[in-house]
């Protein structure tokens, strides 16, 4: 979208006119394909040709070359196995992917419930409303090993029962794209390239729990996201998919979309739950959980989009066919975002548990500029950073906190060995002194005192004892701050502490920094 | 908004408009300052007083709202509100050097507006699109890749 695709588009479409082929070819704006850094770019269906970096000005050689006559371009097909031609199924850099969340993101039109419906999409649902009692559906999820995929990685069964027990009037299904960690687009590309699969995961989630009403909760700054929410939500309902009495089942479900205004804090399900009813964004002391008390008081779950793009795929297949992806303990695929010093930056969905250096360097094609790796944060900026020892470490949500970090929204960010780790830890203690909503002393006060005391370091005047200062306030944040964001906020500059501590240590006892580059 | 009387009057109208559609209920109070803002510009003390008034909820509570999420204004912003990323993901890949060239082609630093009303520039929240990072975004446009040489080529479909 940015590299000037819509330019590609129009001049596709009018080529494709004048060559007389606008009967035979249909162009079609996708979602995202996932090598974002080779944008724009373009796949020719049926047998899925590949083109990466495409201009205006290449349009019409592709148009005459490949589509009139049958020969590839070449030139625009980037670095192709001896096979020949890059594939959009197959590409070598995704070949170890397996794609269940993102099964129709890049393949469909996402403006066109036909094409959803044609990949048998809503037939989860159907077989849930006709074949199966609630009770059924979550015992199916249950048995399939999801957990949340927004970070807390919290049993969607388990969420889902406790809600279903709860005795109510109303309920509500909740969806959280206030996708605000940094390094996170996942959110956005599925809703972008698949909507409809969230509107029919949340309308299963509705059946199971005995809930009708549903809230997407979508970031301001998401434009496109929201654009093709409603327009989804309003073909759902024209073919009867959403709305009352679903396909003749007596079920009732309908979905509202809900813009937020620019708060991370708001990806926290009880702060997200306090926007919707039109308050500040701040959270709620837990217990009650929302699976109890939630939204307006009542019963509600509270899903991120990727875990419930993976409801439909599960009820259609069943629990068995979903745990022979990932590892025991988490089944399943995640998505990542690759940012930073790599090579082939974007998105990609891969099985649980697969290590970072096949991410790296199978997938992400490597440090770019012949620079060698330092580290890699997981699960954006409120994850850890990992050093070149723990690269075959398996990534999963039980795993990486044992090495203090997290697996979090899958958000990776990898540096290569010219940063500082006192300059990026000030960036993301920055951050977060930012983000604190400043309704508990531990993250006000502890985010601000953070960032001073690494801000100190970076100009060259930390102290003695600083770098203990640190573990400790960290250590009481995690204990004591209401919610996750003053609990994960100390969680990178620890990390860093425990694999880079000589870095600090020359930033304190030598004036030096080892790298030469964050200007002490 | 200008701040004749009949242009007060006319906003006034507005802001009428936008509650009768949310039948001011205080729980669309999110929703609201987002229409409001977008056909006012900014958050003026007239409007969130209207606003409180029309939600029978208090000028407290409305404002606290508005000064809560990043996206609402309670200043006038320039016509363009040019948004940077300095998160992690574009910090890595040189972000200080796109704002660097920002403050310096504009004439002014983050957070300032330029005297004839034309550009905001302020810091913004992750983007999403650090796929592309380093990434800005110009009212609802996003550019990615940046360098510090292509700000003022940017900047120039804006002058």
């Amino acid at each position: 979208m940015l590299e000037g695709c819509k330019g590609v588009r129009e001049a596709l479409i009018a080529e494709v006119k004048r060559q007389g082929l606008d009967k035979e070819v249909k162009v079609v704006e996708t979602g995202c394909l996932g090598p974002c850094d080779l944008g724009p770019v373009i796949v020719i269906y049926p047998e899925g040709t590949l083109y990466q970096k495409v201009q205006v000005s290449d349009v019409p050689e592709i148009v005459e070359q490949h589509l009139l006559k049958g020969r590839v371009v070449r030139r625009l097909v980037g670095e192709a196995p001896q096979a020949g031609v890059v594939t959009y199924e197959e590409p070598t850099y995704l070949g170890v992917q397996e794609r269940i969340v993102l099964r129709n993101c890049g393949v469909i039109d996402p403006e066109s419930i036909e094409e959803y419906i044609a990949r048998d999409g809503y037939r989860a649902l159907a077989r849930c409303l006709t074949e199966m009692k609630p009770a059924d559906v979550i015992e199916a999820v249950r048995k399939s090993g999801l957990v949340g995929r927004g970070g807390a990685a919290f049993p969607t069964g388990l969420k889902w029962s406790f809600t279903a027990k709860a005795e109510a009037d109303q309920k509500y299904i909740l969806c959280n794209a206030d996708e605000g960690e940094p390094g996170t687009f996942k959110d956005r590309l599925i809703l972008e390239g698949d909507p409809h699969s969230i509107l029919e995961g949340m309308a299963i989630a509705g059946y199971a729990v005995g809930a009708d009403k549903g809230f997407i909760y979508v970031r301001g700054e998401y434009v496109l996201s929201i654009e093709r929410l409603t327009k989804a939500i309003e073909q759902a309902r024209a073919l009867g998919l959403l709305g009352s009495d679903i396909l003749g089942s007596g079920f009732s479900f309908d979905v509202e979309i809900r813009k937020g205004a620019g708060a991370y804090v708001c990806g926290e399900e009880t702060a997200l739950i306090e926007s919707i009813e039109g308050k500040r964004g701040e959270p709620r002391v837990k217990p009650p959980y929302p699976g109890t008390e939630g939204l307006f008081g009542k019963p509600t779950v509270v899903n991120n989009v990727e875990t419930i793009a993976n409801i439909p795929p599960i009820l259609l297949n069943g629990p068995d066919w979903f745990r022979k992806f990932g590892t025991e303990r988490c089944p399943g695929t995640k998505v990542f975002t690759l940012t930073g010093d790599i090579n082939n930056k974007g998105l990609i969905e891969v099985p649980m548990g697969i290590t970072l250096r096949r991410v790296i360097y199978d997938i992400g094609g490597g440090i770019p500029g012949g620079k060698g790796f330092k580290m890699a944060q997981t699960g954006g900026t409120s994850g850890g950073c990992l050093p070149r020892e723990l690269l075959d470490v398996p990534m999963d949500y039980f795993t990486l906190p044992e090495h203090g970090s997290a697996l979090g929204s899958g958000a990776l960010l990898i540096m290569d060995d010219s940063h500082c780790i006192v300059d990026i830890a000030e960036c993301f203690m920055r951050f977060f002194e930012h983000e604190s909503c400043g309704k508990c002393t531990p993250c006000r006060e502890g985010t601000a005192r953070l960032r001073e005391i690494v801000a100190r370091i970076a100009r060259g005047e930390g102290r003695p004892g600083d770098l203990e200062l640190l573990d400790e306030l960290g250590s009481v944040m995690q204990a004591s701050s209401l919610c996750g964001l003053g609990q994960a906020a100390p969680v990178p500059i620890k990390t860093m502490l425990r694999y880079f501590r000589d870095e600090f240590e020359s930033h304190i006892n030598e004036k030096r920094c080892p790298t030469g580059t964050c200007g002490i | 908004m200008e701040p004749t009387s009949e242009g007060t009057r006319a906003c006034t109208a507005k802001v009428d408009g936008i509650l009768e559609r949310y039948c001011r209920k205080p729980e669309a109070l999110v929703s609201i300052l987002h229409d409001v803002q977008k056909e006012a510009g900014y958050l003026s003390e007239e409007t969130i007083t209207q606003i409180a008034s029309g939600l029978d909820v208090p000028v407290s509570k409305v404002y606290g709202v508005a000064t809560f999420y990043s996206l609402f204004s309670t200043r006038p912003k320039g016509r363009y509100i040019i948004r940077v990323c300095e998160n992690a993901p574009c910090h890595v890949l040189g972000a200080k050097a796109v704002v660097d060239a920002l403050e310096r082609e504009l004439g002014i630093p983050m957070g300032g507006t330029t005297s004839d009303g034309k550009f905001t520039l302020e810091y913004t929240s992750c983007l999403g699109v650090c796929g592309v990072a380093p990434a800005i975004m110009i009212n609802e446009a996003v550019y990615g890749n940046l360098t510090p040489e292509r700000v003022p080529l940017i900047l120039k479909e804006y002058k």
